[in-house]
């Protein structure tokens, strides 16, 4: 029992935690994708980038002597993603729209979301620095622990990982609300799906591009600020969280929005069981195996984790390259 | 006083001009048919008029208004809707969304301009939570046209509807383009089955190499000769 437990905690609970980030940060990238076709590498800058705003917020409520039920840098998240929200609109005035309005091909706009990457990394360098940082600054994170019958240990789950659950629930139904009622939401999977016949139909672009921005960096704000929250917040995030989402775009099928969140989920949950040390679930039939145990039985050594991202990638682009939900082929 | 007058007409692709001197006139509630040989410039026309191309020279007026050089997303204002010849629908749209994307500059209600698609396109009515990207090439250019009807236009403009269509839905999409006309729209169309168009059309409108080269009734050119040897297959 107690090895269920553990398997639950360190391979299910982990695989659902990460995966859920992924699914929020591949919402934004395969939205992006759809409708401004190009891949944008500087969204995992802008989930630290998001992160950093909602603890500097968090920090002015301190300051300012708020109290709250909920951690300060939680209620920071909300206007963080607004503000996110506003820079990428932005960053896509300064240095997308030029661009697409010169008629420049989708592989300069990935070169351009590459200089915003490294812009961006400079940037929260210079002024957050490199250390990772505790974003529970009014008191410790809140531990919840859930006991099976029969079982010494409790599966545990972080007040973070709470939040994070509640948050990536709700924003899947809303965003299936907003692709499937809503006028601008049908508009954008209008664009998505044939821009020219948008643009002769009369629908606005500019309206369709402006919403991409605010889901993808209100999203990739509240992603960097659960997961910072869930582990320390950390500003060489970047490269490491990108690939795994953009493993997840493209598993899910570039341009679905319900595939990003599938594929969010299935990364996340490959990932965290081939780390997972099977030798602890065969430890209680040890006196039936005729062989031994081996200490660590996992598929894949920590450190070589984002191996596991890549493999997923280079199956389906062989086997399904228009990922599980028929998205485009790159 | 007509409802669409082009005059002069060039333009062209980039540097390439296409269009080199093309009169045409409508009436209200006629329907014109623009034929052809392949590269006669028939559908770069309808692209000219509907503001996809640059216009180096000549005008489009419509309905009393200049209309030279606007650009096809400001011309659902002024009631003209295009239908063009290929990926004419959303296709993981529903039909229904497909029709609400054509209201989509509309502000004002508009579950009335459905009912009244789906009664000219009863067909439509039964699929209209499917996606428009499962059906059928002639249910898809049904959804076409209906999309282009939300606006209600004064004129539609159609580029080669029944191209690859079996000879089967060529009459039925025919038929609905006498339909969509009774109810008072204008229709320009440019068709390769120049017989049974120009057997529906109030006007017919024969280009060759960028200009025309007859211009008549639908009737008159059927009748002509001339225009029968070179472009209608004796």
């Amino acid at each position: 029992m107690n090895e269920l437990v553990f398997f639950i905690d360190n391979g299910l609970v982990a695989g659902l935690i990460i995966g859920a980030i992924y699914a929020l940060g591949a919402i934004g990238v395969t939205l992006i994708f759809g409708i401004l076709r190009f891949a944008h590498f500087a969204h995992g800058d802008m989930m630290t980038m998001g992160a950093f705003i909602s603890l500097i917020i968090a920090f002015l409520l301190k300051a300012s002597g708020f109290h709250s039920p909920l951690a300060l840098v939680f209620l920071g998240m909300f206007p963080a993603m607004v503000i996110t929200a506003a820079i990428a609109i932005g960053f896509d005035k300064i240095f997308y729209k030029p661009l697409r309005e010169a008629g420049a091909r989708p592989i300069v706009l990935v070169m351009a979301s590459l200089g915003v990457t490294l812009m961006l990394q400079g940037v929260l360098r210079l002024f957050g620095g490199v250390s990772a940082r505790n974003m529970f600054i009014d008191r410790p994170k809140e531990i919840f622990q859930f006991h099976l019958p029969g079982a010494r240990r409790a599966i545990v789950l972080t007040e973070p990982q709470v939040i994070l659950f509640i948050f990536t629930i709700a924003t899947v139904i809303a965003l299936h609300y907003f692709l499937t009622r809503t006028r601008l939401g049908k508009a954008m999977r209008a664009v998505s799906d044939n821009p020219d016949l948008a643009r002769i139909t009369g629908i606005s672009t500019e309206h369709v591009v402006w919403a991409t921005w605010i889901i993808g960096g209100a999203l990739a704000c509240a992603a960097g600020t659960l997961l910072s929250m869930d582990v320390a917040l950390k500003p060489d995030l970047s490269w490491n969280i990108l690939l795994p989402i953009f493993a997840a775009t493209i598993v899910g099928g570039i341009g679905q929005p319900y595939g990003a969140i599938a594929g969010g989920f299935l990364v996340g949950l490959c990932e965290s069981l081939s780390v997972f040390n099977w030798a602890i679930l065969l430890r209680p039939i040890k006196p039936y195996l005729w062989f031994d145990i081996p200490s660590s039985l996992s598929l894949v050594p920590t450190e070589y984790k984002l191996m596991v991202p890549f493999l997923i990638l280079i199956i389906v682009l062989i086997y399904r390259p228009t990922g599980i939900f028929k998205g485009r082929v790159l | 006083m007509s409802l669409l007058s082009v005059t002069n007409l060039h333009a062209g692709y980039g540097q390439m001009t296409i269009l080199k001197g093309i009169d045409m006139a409508l009436d209200a509630g006629e329907i014109g048919v623009i034929v052809g040989p392949n590269g006669a410039g028939k559908s770069t026309m309808l692209k000219a008029i509907f503001g996809m191309l640059n216009i180096s020279e000549g005008t489009v007026g419509f309905d009393g208004a200049d209309i030279t050089g606007i650009r096809s997303e400001k011309l659902a204002a002024h009631k003209i809707a295009f239908v063009p010849q290929e990926a004419n629908v959303f296709p993981s749209l529903t039909v229904q969304e497909n029709l609400e994307m054509g209201a989509y500059s509309r502000r004002d209600a508009y579950d009335a301009v459905i009912d009244s698609v789906y009664e000219i396109f009863p067909d439509l009515k039964d699929k209209r939570g499917q996606p428009a990207g499962e059906l059928s090439g002639g249910q898809r250019q049904m959804v076409a046209f209906g999309r282009a009807l939300m606006i209600e236009p004064k004129l539609i403009l159609l580029d080669e509807p029944t191209a690859g269509l079996s000879p089967l839905f060529m009459s039925v999409i025919f038929d609905r383009v006498i339909a969509i006309n009774k109810t008072g729209v204008t229709v320009a169309m440019v068709e390769q089955n120049a017989k049974q168009a120009l057997a529906i059309a109030h006007k017919g409108f024969v280009l060759a190499n960028g200009r025309n080269s007859y211009t008549g009734t639908g009737n008159e050119l059927l009748a002509n000769p001339d225009v029968a040897r070179s472009f209608l297959g004796g």
